[in-house]
């Protein structure tokens, strides 16, 4: 029996070079399913028959949303097995994917501003949803700016851990606030357990589109931890090996 | 002609759906950017400490989780 041994990859040197392998892989996903997404979603989609041609910033702002939450919730794993198992990959990885995460979240909230515009009459409402997106952004912010301000690496890798755990509480409150609270936001289009109200190409565009956001943020996740790791073992020989090749042969 | 000015204009709605495209598009390019020149600066970095005669140090603790994220 073949035991594929997980923790081979968790060697700094062997991630930086797996990492390294995948990253043009989900780089390319994205770029084809975006091109793909937003020709069904721009070109063979419909207007919708409320909202006209105003509905098609869902292509952007459904797959931003859903990335914000869904990389919090991934970094925060990261950041809860980094702190159990005191492993300083699964840390680097949650680092790495906060500037994305925080990204998506801003992302999230300026297509949103730019849908309510046309459809409510206004950018903004302190209403359940949007505040609990905008306490999302804030959490992303905390998690960089307190791991920034701790100059032992591994200490700010522990108290940023421990600030990510705290910050999942947010993720149900943002997911059923449409639900708890009467908002002005709509409510979920798109859910497990039933069908899906919408037209099949709004909701083929739609996940083409969530589907390229995913590939984006898996693929930007792998290239800065692959950064950061170089950065925290800047002195060791794999570190400049995979920097200068030709300086090592030499 | 006309179907790409119809087009653009999404029926009044131009500004709302381009300016949300756009800024995706302007901040992912951004994020991309900023990481390529971050390793950048890294390379450079090191370049220069090898440069320097920094030799490389054996995995010593206190170094081994050096430099800042």
């Amino acid at each position: 029996m073949t035991r594929i041994n997980l923790f081979h990859f968790a060697a700094p040197a062997r991630f930086h070079a797996l990492a390294g392998r995948l990253v043009p892989w989900f780089g390319s996903a994205a770029v084809v399913l975006a091109a793909l997404g937003l020709y069904v979603g721009f070109f063979v989609a419909p207007s919708d028959a409320q909202q006209g041609e105003a509905y098609r910033i869902i292509y952007v702002h459904v797959p931003a949303a859903w990335m914000s939450m869904f990389v919090y919730l991934v970094m925060a794993v990261w950041a809860g097995v980094g702190l159990v198992f005191n492993a300083r990959l699964a840390s680097v990885m949650a680092l790495a994917l906060a500037p994305t995460g925080a990204l998506m979240t801003f992302l999230a909230l300026w297509t949103g501003a730019l849908w309510g515009q046309p459809t409510w009459g206004t950018w903004w409402v302190w209403d359940a949803r949007l505040t609990s997106e905008l306490v999302l952004l804030f959490l992303y912010i905390g998690f960089m700016a307190l791991h920034g301000a701790i100059d032992d690496p591994r200490r700010a890798d522990r108290a940023a851990g421990l600030l990510a755990l705290v910050g999942v509480v947010n993720l149900p409150i943002i997911y059923f606030s449409v639900q708890w609270w009467n908002t002005l936001h709509q409510g979920a289009s798109v859910t497990l357990n039933k069908a899906p109200s919408m037209a099949t190409p709004m909701l083929l565009g739609m996940l083409l589109m969530s589907l390229a956001a995913w590939a984006y943020c898996i693929a930007m996740g792998l290239a800065r931890a692959r950064v950061l790791l170089l950065e925290r073992e800047r002195h060791t020989e794999w570190a400049r090996a995979a920097l200068h090749p030709s300086a090592e042969a030499a | 002609m006309n179907h790409v000015v119809e087009f653009l204009a999404m029926d009044g709605h131009g500004l709302y759906v381009w300016g949300s495209l756009g800024m995706c598009a302007a901040v992912l390019v951004a994020e991309m950017a900023l990481l390529r020149l971050r390793r950048r600066l890294l390379e450079r970095a090191m370049q220069d400490e090898i440069d320097d005669g920094v030799g490389v140090s054996a995995p010593d603790p206190s170094r081994l989780h050096g430099g800042r994220a």
